[in-house]
């Protein structure tokens, strides 16, 4: 991959599943677009192999997923195996929405590197972004 | 009075407000003729002359999970509790049109609604119930076609009389398309699919009605309320057009078309919102679509939970904010109304939460004297004055959109989606920035580990099981050749352009699941595909 340091931070947001909920992804994409990332967002229903498709084809750096209808830990069990079946590991992985605070360690036992409960601030997500995805098609772990 | 110095205040859908009003105001914003008496027309002050001394509104909380048995349960544990209507969720297999053993609906069956396969989990779902007595919603829009189908062939294997029959089904799949996202056909066909229930049950059912055109999705989408109601109108004035082609007369179905409206925001420019989007609906079917019954002129509306106004944050204090929405929708004269429970920015609500919402409305009925009046809030200079207002509002945002090409095609490129997105970006920065006060989210906060104590419903994976082996067994005992016959006649019947609801009817009597009609349909019909427009 190449290491076009004026390249800028490519991030896929996709809504998986059936969950129909899409205001809050509708209003991260324009904020990660309104902070200068490029943006590809997936719309609505899609299965965990058209998000991975997707994330390769753009050649994304940072996979985010919008989930607000409960099914967010079966979505992210079989996203980890594609996730690893394909190489993906090294992009940075973020979910947000309707996640309950029970279900976090598991989430983050499956890989997720960040988790953004419906309630968080907007720059909380790009700040995270910012600090912990690279160009380089990877993320940099800020620890 | 001067008002010099003070910062300028305005409402939500951009009206300045002034410190003070009186009857020059309502003279200069359109006077006192749209007033009226209730049950007249223009039915500013309500659609029936004693309103709710002669009969409360209806509390009917939105309900429905795991399997048919398990939702049953909590239906008649609802109606113990003194509910007087039934608002049924469905899970999203059954909202997309797929059976609960398809690969896409793993992990989902059950989780958000009551799943339902087949005529068989309709029967079990209302065992017991009586379909007089308690009146049903169907919270159903891209396979409404197909679960209307099924709750009037359940009703009418009980025994009951189809022409007598009230009831309700969502079936607005316009603001699917806006918010919600449940969509499955093409916007032409979904709303041909809208017409032919119209069409259906004006024949077979007409005390029944087959849509109830929701601003409430399009307002949590981002819509202002001015906006919500006038894209409602528009939304319904397309289905009103769809159904007239085909040669019915407005009064044979006008009057069978209700609303879902929300109620959180501003107290005085929601009371406002109802009262105007009253009389301009019934100018709307008197004037453009030549009604001459007044009751086909009828705003007849549900108001409707406010979840966009709840938060995450402090739960227990939605419990407050519900209550003030209860106080508007009942100050606005809505015929039904259904309450968000505390705890539901986290889960569905449980039993508990369940029964504070319910006590929440009937406190109002019961202790504020909310029912001894008619639309108490009239003649005030402020309240006239502001409904004369968002009328005007209402009208010119609808003027906007037919300069535009119409809703339908505002929504087919996804214009309509991305100018309500984008006003929602808007909002949610103005409420991390604090311009929006919110209590409890960007003043007055709380220590976060304090403040989320709540209890979740849970989720039983045996559940989708149980539904699986029920449906398995459905398709083992029923008279398959039958099945087969009554979906290629439904697809020999799309392809005519025929009202598909008789096939889809014969279809479900034969035990034809959701997931078979709605392939034979997409067959014919496609698949929509969403416009991605930022």
């Amino acid at each position: 991959m190449s290491s076009d340091a004026d390249r800028k931070i490519k991030v896929l947001v996709g809504k998986p599943g059936l969950d129909g909920h899409d205001v809050g992804a509708k209003i991260v994409v324009r904020a990660l677009m309104d902070a200068g990332f490029d943006v590809v967002y997936t719309g609505l229903r899609k299965t965990p192999s058209e998000i991975i498709d997707q994330a390769m084809d753009e050649n994304v750096d940072v996979i985010g997923l919008s989930s607000l209808a409960g099914s967010h830990l079966p979505f992210c069990t079989k996203l980890k195996g594609l996730i690893e079946q394909y190489g993906l590991k090294d992009k940075l992985w973020l979910i947000g929405g309707c996640l309950p605070a029970h279900d976090h360690p598991e989430l983050k036992r499956l890989g997720l590197d960040g988790i953004f409960p419906n309630g968080s601030r907007l720059e909380d997500i790009v700040d995270f972004i910012n600090g912990n995805a690279n160009v380089n098609g990877g993320k940099e772990k800020a620890s | 009075m001067s008002s010099e110095g003070l910062k300028p205040v305005f409402n939500e859908s951009g009206i300045e407000i002034k410190p003070l009003y009186t009857e020059q105001d309502v003279e200069d914003s359109g006077g006192f003729d749209f007033i009226g008496d209730p049950g007249e027309y223009p039915f500013t002050r309500g659609i029936h002359p004693e309103m709710y001394r002669k009969r409360p509104f209806t509390m009917r909380q939105y309900s429905g999970f795991g399997n048919p048995v398990d939702t049953n349960k909590r239906f008649k544990f609802l109606i113990d509790t003194g509910n007087t209507g039934l608002n049924v969720a469905f899970d999203l297999a059954t909202q997309t049109g797929l059976d609960t053993d398809n690969l896409l609906a793993e992990g989902e069956a059950g989780r958000v609604g009551m799943a339902v396969d087949t005529l068989r989990d309709m029967e079990i779902a209302f065992d017991g119930i009586d379909l007089e007595q308690i009146t049903v919603s169907l919270t159903i829009n891209g396979s409404a076609a197909i679960l209307i189908a099924m709750y009037l062939a359940m009703a009418e294997n009980r025994g009951y009389d189809l022409t007598k029959l009230r009831g309700t089904a969502q079936n607005d799949i316009l603001k699917e398309f806006i918010g919600r996202g449940t969509w499955i056909f093409p916007v032409d066909a979904s709303v041909k699919l809208v017409g032919d229930t119209i069409e259906y049950c004006a024949e077979h059912a007409p005390k029944y009605s087959p849509v109830s055109v929701c601003g409430y999705h399009i307002r949590e989408s981002g819509a202002n309320p001015a906006e919500e109601m006038a894209y409602a109108f528009c939304i319904a004035k397309a289905y009103a057009h769809e159904v007239m082609k085909r040669g019915l007369d407005v009064d044979e179905f006008a009057g069978r078309l209700s609303y879902n409206i929300n109620c959180y925001g501003n107290l005085f420019e929601q009371v406002a919102k109802y009262r105007a989007g009253r009389s301009l609906w019934a100018k709307i079917v008197k004037e453009d679509l030549g009604a001459k019954n007044p009751k086909s002129m009828w705003f007849r509306t549900i108001a409707g939970g406010g979840g966009a106004g709840l938060t995450i944050e402090q739960p227990e204090l939605n419990i407050v904010r519900a209550a003030y929405y209860a106080l508007i929708g009942a100050l606005s004269g809505a015929q039904t109304m259904a309450l968000c429970s505390y705890d539901e920015a986290y889960t569905i609500p449980t039993e508990y939460s369940a029964r504070i919402s319910l006590r929440t409305m009937q406190m109002l009925t019961h202790e504020m004297g909310i029912c001894e009046t008619v639309d108490p809030m009239a003649g005030s200079y402020y309240m006239e004055t502001l409904t004369n207002e968002m009328r005007t509002k209402m009208e010119e945002i609808m003027a906007e959109v037919d300069a535009e090409g119409g809703i339908i095609e505002m929504v087919k490129d996804g214009r309509i989606q991305a100018k309500v997105s984008e006003q929602a970006y808007e909002m949610q920065r103005n409420i991390d920035s604090g311009e929006f006060p919110k209590v409890g989210v960007n003043c007055f906060r709380i220590d976060e580990e304090e403040e989320r104590k709540v209890e979740f419903h849970p989720y039983n994976v045996k559940d989708a099981e149980l539904q699986i082996e029920s449906l398995k067994k459905v398709r083992a005992s029923r008279d398959n050749d039958a099945v087969a016959k009554a979906l290629s006649q439904l697809k020999e019947d799309a392809k005519a352009d025929k009202n598909v609801m008789p096939a889809i009817m014969e279809a479900v009597k034969a035990y034809a699941t959701v997931g078979e009609l709605t392939d034979a349909m997409v067959e014919v019909y496609g698949r929509y595909q969403e416009p991605i427009r930022f």
